[in-house]
């Protein structure tokens, strides 16, 4: 690993990077940009994002602390962070690729062959290899472990058969981390798994967008019918693709560092709340002059502040020691619950211009809140819904019993 | 002591007192030991008490040339959520409390005097509160009238804990229409009429005490021009303590109600497989996460003015509500056995609300956090 920065080789850092991306943002375009990129649902998004983090990339803000032989910089990840937070300030397009940067990239890192990491690593990064995750099926979502999609060997190739559900990217990807069924009628479900990096751009798959609650696209439900994947497609060992799965949900989940790094999502601040709260009007009065609603502000403040000091607490070892899995484990049900209510929050502080939504004039901030309000739902069910997040809490950090 | 970057972090000597405090306030305060003394006159072991001065923690924050151990807020912290946690009774907080407001608003010779007596043991306690305080408006009603040399007071106060131990108090009094501070000892505080009050946590001795007939000689009287500098740091010290003091009870709360969810089993199963009491749980463990998170922060940044006292008002304000909730269900999820006095979850329960009636409950600090942060 990398030597510890100093503080000065930090700040030198953070000065260009801030120089960098003030001069090279781009203009807004002239249609709606995602606010994640789980909403990526058109062409001209897909390109303008592309070329977006290729330009990140080859300027060298985009995983710096990845090993220099698979393209990265070689650098200690606090350069990374730092990188992502002035993303963060400066309000940058976020990364496309996020499931490869994020997820797939540091799981091929951490568990993949060398072969495995020459191959995909650099398309990753370069964004010329976009990634998406062939988990959920429609009738597994939550039991994922119970996924149907079948592997057949045959030959020098896998012969896959079954269909898989909320596929972000699913129409752009050119690899799929995917989770299917090799192994019939093993005594526990989880045993008959593997875990593939399988190519889309074969015969036998196809995607169907779906459209999703706030009208967006995104998303697709995947087909595979008779696809055949070359052999070494397969990741790790036959029947260790619950394990795999397991691991790759630790990176999506952030339980896990060793990600790429760059900005996916674009939350609006809890303290731009505060600032539309001064602006939005209720009854003819600032929504900050309301009794009522300046309490509320102030508790989502401490919520957000707290949940702020909880992921540094993470790190001083002393203060973690009882429970030493209990922040990395309920980091996602906690921010992503925050999130939800504060959105939902931010609707209310419009009074009757709440009513409104993307694309009437009259809506406050272009409708930002009502959308973000109903696109936060995807971090509170995608990647395991909070009701398993609280399980695997009560679970694994409480000690609760599983049954 | 170490250089104070960022909203939160932890000098080393805040993680040594951690850890002797957690396994020091165990050790001495077995629930059984808790117990025990809820029925107790005194209220607390005054050999541990001892003990915990000849440890140095009543000297913490105490600088070394009045006999303490020259740290800061910041290293108190960590002792009284140990305490806490444990449910440890006995006259800490208000000596400690006494020991800081003598610091900022005491003169020389109080100083002198008294400073390295507080950090030996000598048990103190603060007197502010009276049957109609409000925390916004510091003047009291108690008054003290000069005459010949002396202050003669009069007046109520309430809620004073460990009066009845205390060798030394100050007491807030309106004199010449302004709040003064007053240094009384032993002698003084026999001379007024008090009565114990029954107060909801068990662990605690709180008094009420008529100031009538008391009087001091004027030297008694602590700084005018540094009072309200004391009062400011004394309502931010004791929020923060009892936001400690919150944040290691429910530690031990929720330690306590998962015991009891994996021990309990109905129609077959422990009861801690049941959603609607494994997902509560995990809430208010989440909760109770980020009040601690919120503490240290406080303690991190309590010198450093508003950034400070924003902090401190935050952790006030999660702490209460954070222990509420993990003792109030840790009640309801123990059943039949919750609503008797043998649940230790009642004890939790009667200390957050003892902790949300000191120094400005959850309401009253985000109203103050409304001001600042808005």
């Amino acid at each position: 690993m990398a030597s510890s920065p100093s503080k000065p080789e930090l700040s030198e850092f953070r000065a260009e990077a801030s120089a960098w991306f003030s001069e090279n943002i781009p203009a807004q375009p002239d249609f709606m940009m995602p606010l994640t990129f789980m909403e990526v649902g058109t062409d001209e998004q897909f390109d303008f994002l592309v070329s977006w983090q290729r330009k990140v990339y080859e300027a060298g803000y985009l995983g710096a602390a990845w090993p220099e032989e698979y393209g990265g910089r070689g650098l200690h990840q606090a350069f990374q962070d730092v990188a992502t937070d002035v993303m963060r300030r400066q309000s940058s397009p976020i990364m496309l690729n996020t499931i490869g940067l994020n997820w797939a990239g540091p799981l091929i890192l951490d568990m993949g062959t060398e072969e495995e990491r020459r191959r995909y690593i650099p398309g990753i990064l370069s964004a010329e290899d976009i990634w998406c995750q062939g988990f959920s099926e429609p009738e597994n979502g939550s039991d994922l472990g119970n996924a149907q999609t079948k592997a057949v060997r045959e030959g020098d190739e896998w012969v896959i058969n079954g269909t898989k559900t909320w596929t972000t990217h699913g129409s752009y990807a050119k690899y799929m981390i995917l989770l299917a069924r090799s192994i019939p009628d093993t005594a526990r479900k989880y045993a008959g798994l593997s875990f593939f990096l399988a190519p889309m751009r074969i015969p036998g798959v196809e995607t169907q967008p779906i459209r999703k609650l706030t009208g967006e696209y995104g998303f697709t439900e995947t087909y595979f019918t008779d696809a055949r994947i070359p052999a070494d497609s397969l990741m790790g060992e036959e029947g260790q693709g619950w394990a795999v799965a397991m691991r790759t949900l630790e990176y999506e989940r952030s339980a896990r560092g060793g990600q790429a790094g760059g900005l996916s999502i674009v939350a609006p601040d809890h303290s731009e709340v505060v600032e539309l709260a001064r602006r939005a009007k209720r009854g003819g009065r600032a929504a900050i002059e309301d009794p009522i609603l300046r309490d509320k502000l102030v508790e989502f403040m401490i919520e957000a502040q707290g949940i702020a000091l909880t992921n540094r607490r993470a790190s001083i070892g002393p203060l973690v020691q009882d429970r030493p899995m209990s922040i990395p484990l309920s980091g996602k049900l906690m921010a992503t619950e925050f999130t939800r209510r504060i959105n939902e929050f931010a609707i209310t502080l419009l009074g009757q211009a709440g009513a409104y939504a993307v694309g009437e004039p009259e809506a406050i901030d272009g409708g930002i809140s009502q959308r973000a309000y109903l696109n936060a739902f995807s971090a509170t069910i995608g990647g395991g819904t909070s009701q398993i997040q609280a399980n695997i809490v009560a679970e694994h950090v409480l000690g609760l019993p599983k049954h | 002591m170490s250089e104070r970057h960022g909203p939160l972090g932890l000098s080393e000597e805040q993680a040594d007192l951690l850890q002797a405090a957690s396994k020091y306030c165990e050790d001495k305060s077995s629930v059984e030991a808790v117990r025990n003394l809820l029925e107790d006159e005194t209220g607390h072991d005054p050999a541990t008490f001892s003990e915990m001065a000849e440890l140095g923690w009543l000297g913490i924050a105490i600088p070394e040339s009045y006999g303490g151990a020259g740290l800061g807020i910041a290293e108190v912290v960590p002792v009284v959520e140990q305490m806490g946690r444990r449910l440890m009774a006995g006259p800490f907080i208000p000596t400690t409390l006494a020991a800081q407001l003598l610091l900022v608003a005491g003169t020389e010779e109080q100083k002198a005097a008294v400073l390295p007596q507080l950090a030996g043991g000598a048990p103190a306690t603060l007197m502010l509160a009276e049957p109609d305080s409000d925390l916004d408006a510091p003047t009291p009603q108690a008054s003290a009238t000069r005459k010949e040399g002396l202050l003669s007071l009069t007046g109520t106060k309430c809620l004073v804990v460990d009066a009845h131990i205390a060798q030394w108090a100050i007491v807030s009094v309106n004199l010449d229409g302004s709040p003064a501070l007053i240094l009384l000892d032993r002698q003084a505080l026999e001379a007024c009429s008090s009565r114990r009050e029954i107060v909801v946590d068990e662990t605690r001795r709180a008094f009420r005490l008529e100031l009538q007939g008391v009087s001091v000689p004027e030297t008694a009287l602590l700084d005018p021009a540094l009072t309200p500098a004391g009062l400011t740091r004394v309502a931010l010290a004791g929020a923060l303590f009892s936001a400690a003091e919150m944040c290691g009870g429910g530690q031990s709360c929720i330690d306590y109600t998962v015991s009891y969810l994996n021990s309990r089993k109905q129609f077959g199963r422990p009861i801690g497989s049941y959603q609607a009491l494994k997902h509560t749980t995990v809430n208010a463990h989440v909760q109770l996460e980020q009040a601690r998170s919120h503490l240290y922060a406080a303690a991190h940044t309590f010198e450093t003015g508003e950034e400070g006292e924003v902090a401190v008002r935050m952790a006030k304000a999660a702490a209460g509500p954070a222990l509420a909730f993990a003792a109030d269900r840790s009640i309801q999820f123990h059943g039949g056995y919750g609503f008797t006095y043998a649940c230790d979850a009642q004890l939790y329960r009667r200390r957050a609300i003892w902790g949300e009636a000191q120094f400005g409950d959850a309401v009253y600090q985000r109203r103050k956090l409304a001001s600042l942060i808005l």
